[in-house]
């Protein structure tokens, strides 16, 4: 059978190796912990703590402030110092809870639940009680995702695997180490979903996980692992719905609309910890990697830590770092401070050094149609970046501007060096901020 | 604050490939060509295609000083215009020719339109046309040391017979670059397994021109004629290095399949219907005109609204 994929695509050098074979490591934060109010899409969250207030580990401080938003909870023990505004990793000044940790992380009692005893409505409401959040990066509200109108209509569940970003190896991590907690996770959701398969869906350059899920789901009926090939950005949302089940959405669908939920690994996991553990959303791992760190490797962090105890963490800075981002090397955030909080959302920090081909000045284009021949979002990025350079915003529509992921490929594979995604992505983010008007 | 760090959009990885590798690829390709070209025509090919790149190279460099813009001769597009203008010419044509037409395809057909990738047809076939409409006794005269009389081509058009094992291989009269079809084939290969063209624009190209001289040749399906017919003239180099040109061909897929369906029935027409035996690069320049109207009709639809099985 041929390999699961899409078209278009692009195979950069993946950098995996830096981190992934080192076991995961836990964190012990010390300090304070800082909490943005909004670490997900949608309303940000209402502080239901004050300054001065004690909090324990897992207790509530802030709750949902709204359908599409998600309660906060502290990861630590501790007083709350200040609500004031402080720096996230977009470069933004958020409002944010902050807690002096005392180092004892005094927990609250969890309440455990078993999912097959309880209803679907309240498996949702624990999720959503929990604060569980898209971790691969996005940050939508998981709940919201989960009580699609026709619930009956979801025939795939589908556990995002893919990991395609370069550099980055939690999931894999994940996939290794905590494997039943992912399978049990999956097993949740397929219970809101009665006419629905569960696909673990693992790129095939993490053979060992697909074996190690295989034979962990031998005996699920529901559950199957397919392996999709190794290509970037296979575990964009889209393509890979379309790699699993052949259906094809555009910029205007969910995937709910092709009847299929997807959640990327931490997610499912996350749901596993809300459910079968009653604890809410408190952690996630995060590849600390890149050529200017000395130590790469994996890291449990309980959410609201500082970036700079990570890098710490990885034996600090080899050499000095050329750009320093959240995130993978094709999607994520270049930070200018690294003085800001981790947050659900936040995957990876990779620390780049000086690298000759990105700091090229971009030269004219030469037509030679390799960033049509990679876009999985079939459009003419070249096209497209002559609309955004022009501030033709009509040209840019006619063009399909909207079916950009930003996924970055147009960018990567350019001769020309020059900033396709870039002048596009800010092109779309004029015209989506027209739209909400 | 302390000291702030870079910041850029995404992503912050990029392919090693770039303008100038591509560029270089292409003269590279262009070797085996260039080597069976001054093996078979001697030492005044060589001068020839030496002043022609000088030409192409120097005009461009003098222009941007003079407009006082950044000097791109670094990206090496003016020496694959230069080489391929060349390989274009008679074996034994003076070398002003070849100056002249480096100045015309860089200023006149490159630069003015705003240069690299702004020109509308293949700068290197602009030149050549210029050439052959202002100078045609010098350009049609392919009179050398080892050949004399007329090209293959010219002869199979007036109803004679040809070798075509000769033609392959390319001891025969001709351009420089254009009678060798094993060169012209090798380095066509070299690009593609380098991913630097591919087969869309050639393949499409050949099979529809084999069509169209196959049903109005007069000769049916004959090997031998079809065969002389690919092996001459500057079909090879046309199809694999000028049609392919990135600048001039459409950039969507569908694009440039119809657009080497169109060189391949042109190309038929002016062979089997015009004065002369050749075509090729009238038909490429007019493909050229049309890359605009080709690429507007063929534009891929989206994935999700159906371009997804593109």
């Amino acid at each position: 059978m041929a390999k699961l994929t899409f078209h278009g695509g692009i195979h950069p050098y993946d950098g995996k190796d830096l981190s992934k074979d080192k076991p995961m490591k836990v964190i012990v934060p010390k300090g304070e912990m800082v909490y943005p109010l909004s670490q997900h899409i949608g309303a940000p969250a209402v502080p239901v703590v004050a300054k001065g207030d004690h909090v324990l580990t897992g207790q509530m401080i802030a709750e949902a402030g709204g359908f599409v938003s998600a309660p906060i909870y502290s990861s630590v023990s501790g007083t709350v110092k200040a609500i004031e505004p402080r720096r996230v990793v977009t470069g933004d000044m958020v409002n944010s809870i902050i807690i002096d940790n005392d180092g004892l992380f005094e927990e609250v009692e969890y309440t455990p639940h078993d999912p097959q005893e309880i209803s679907k409505q309240e498996i949702i409401e624990l999720i959503k009680n929990a604060g569980v959040v898209g971790m691969g990066g996005a940050g939508f509200p998981t709940h919201v995702k989960l009580s699609p109108k026709e619930p009956e209509k979801i025939d795939y569940v589908i556990a995002n695997c893919a990991e395609c970003e370069p550099y980055l190896t939690s999931d894999y991590r994940r996939m290794l180490e905590e494997p039943e907690k992912l399978v049990e996770g999956l097993k949740i959701i397929l219970r809101l979903f009665d006419n629905a398969r569960g696909i673990l869906a693992v790129e095939d350059n993490k053979p060992d996980c697909i074996e190690i899920l295989k034979k962990l789901t031998r005996d699920e009926e529901r559950i199957s692992v397919k392996a999709l090939k190794t290509k970037y950005p296979q575990g964009a949302e889209r393509q890979l719905i379309y790699a699993v089940t052949g259906r094809a959405i555009n910029s205007s669908m969910l995937p709910a609309d092709a009847g299929c939920v997807v959640d990327n690994v931490d997610t499912v996991v996350a749901i596993y910890h809300a459910v079968k553990e009653g604890k809410p959303l408190m952690n996630r791992i995060i590849t600390v990697t890149g050529d200017a760190v000395n130590d790469p490797r994996n890291f449990y962090v309980r959410i609201g830590m500082n970036y700079k105890d990570l890098i710490e963490e990885a034996g600090g800075f080899k050499t000095e770092p050329e750009k320093v981002v959240s995130g993978g090397p094709m999607m994520g955030f270049a930070l200018f401070d690294l003085n800001v909080p981790t947050t659900k959302t936040a995957s990876a920090l990779l620390c780049m050094t000086k690298d000759e081909v990105s700091a090229m000045e971009p030269s004219p284009c030469i037509n030679c149609g390799r960033c049509v021949e990679v876009c999985p979002g079939r459009v003419v990025p070249k096209k497209l970046a002559v609309c955004a350079a022009h501030g033709d915003e009509e040209g840019f529509l006619a063009n399909h501007g909207m079916e950009c992921c930003e996924c970055g490929c147009c960018s990567f594979v350019c001769p020309a060096k020059r900033q396709l995604t870039q002048s596009i992505k800010s092109m779309r983010k004029i015209l989506l901020a027209k739209k909400k008007k | 604050m302390d000291k702030l760090m870079k910041v850029s959009s995404n992503p912050h990885i990029r392919s090693k490939e770039t303008t100038s590798n591509i560029m270089a690829c292409v003269v590279i390709a262009l070797l085996p060509a260039t080597g069976f070209g001054i093996y078979n025509f001697g030492f005044h090919a060589f001068l020839l295609i030496l002043v022609t790149i000088a030409s192409t190279v120097l005009t461009e460099y003098v222009y941007e000083k003079c407009m006082k813009m950044k000097v791109t001769i670094n990206d090496l597009s003016a020496v694959v215009t230069g080489l391929l203008l060349a390989l274009n010419l008679p074996p034994k044509a003076p070398l002003w020719i070849g100056i002249l037409g480096g100045v015309f395809a860089i200023l006149v057909v490159k630069m003015l339109f705003g240069g690299l990738g702004q020109n509308f047809m293949n700068p290197a076939l602009g030149g050549r046309c210029f050439l052959l409409i202002s100078f045609t006794s010098i350009m049609t005269n392919f009179d050398c040391d080892a050949y004399t009389g007329a090209t293959p081509l010219a002869i199979l058009k007036s109803g004679g017979t040809v070798n075509a094992f000769d033609m392959i291989i390319g001891r025969t009269s001709g351009t420089i670059g254009e009678t060798s079809m094993v060169a012209i084939v090798i380095g066509a290969c070299f690009l593609i397994l380098l991913g630097i063209i591919d087969l869309r624009v050639p393949g499409s190209y050949i099979v529809s021109f084999v069509i169209f001289i196959t049903i109005f040749g007069g000769h049916g399906f004959d090997a031998q004629y079809i065969s002389a017919n690919l092996a001459g003239g500057g079909l090879m180099l046309g199809a694999f290095f000028m049609a392919t040109d990135y600048v001039t061909r459409p950039i969507t897929r569908n694009g440039q399949y119809l657009f080497g369906i169109f060189l391949g029935i042109m190309t038929g027409i002016f062979r089997l219907f015009g004065p002369s035996a050749e075509g090729v690069s009238y038909a490429i320049i007019l493909g050229n005109l049309l890359v605009p109207l080709m690429e507007k009709i063929t534009m891929p639809k989206p994935f999700g609204k159906g371009g997804e099985r593109a």
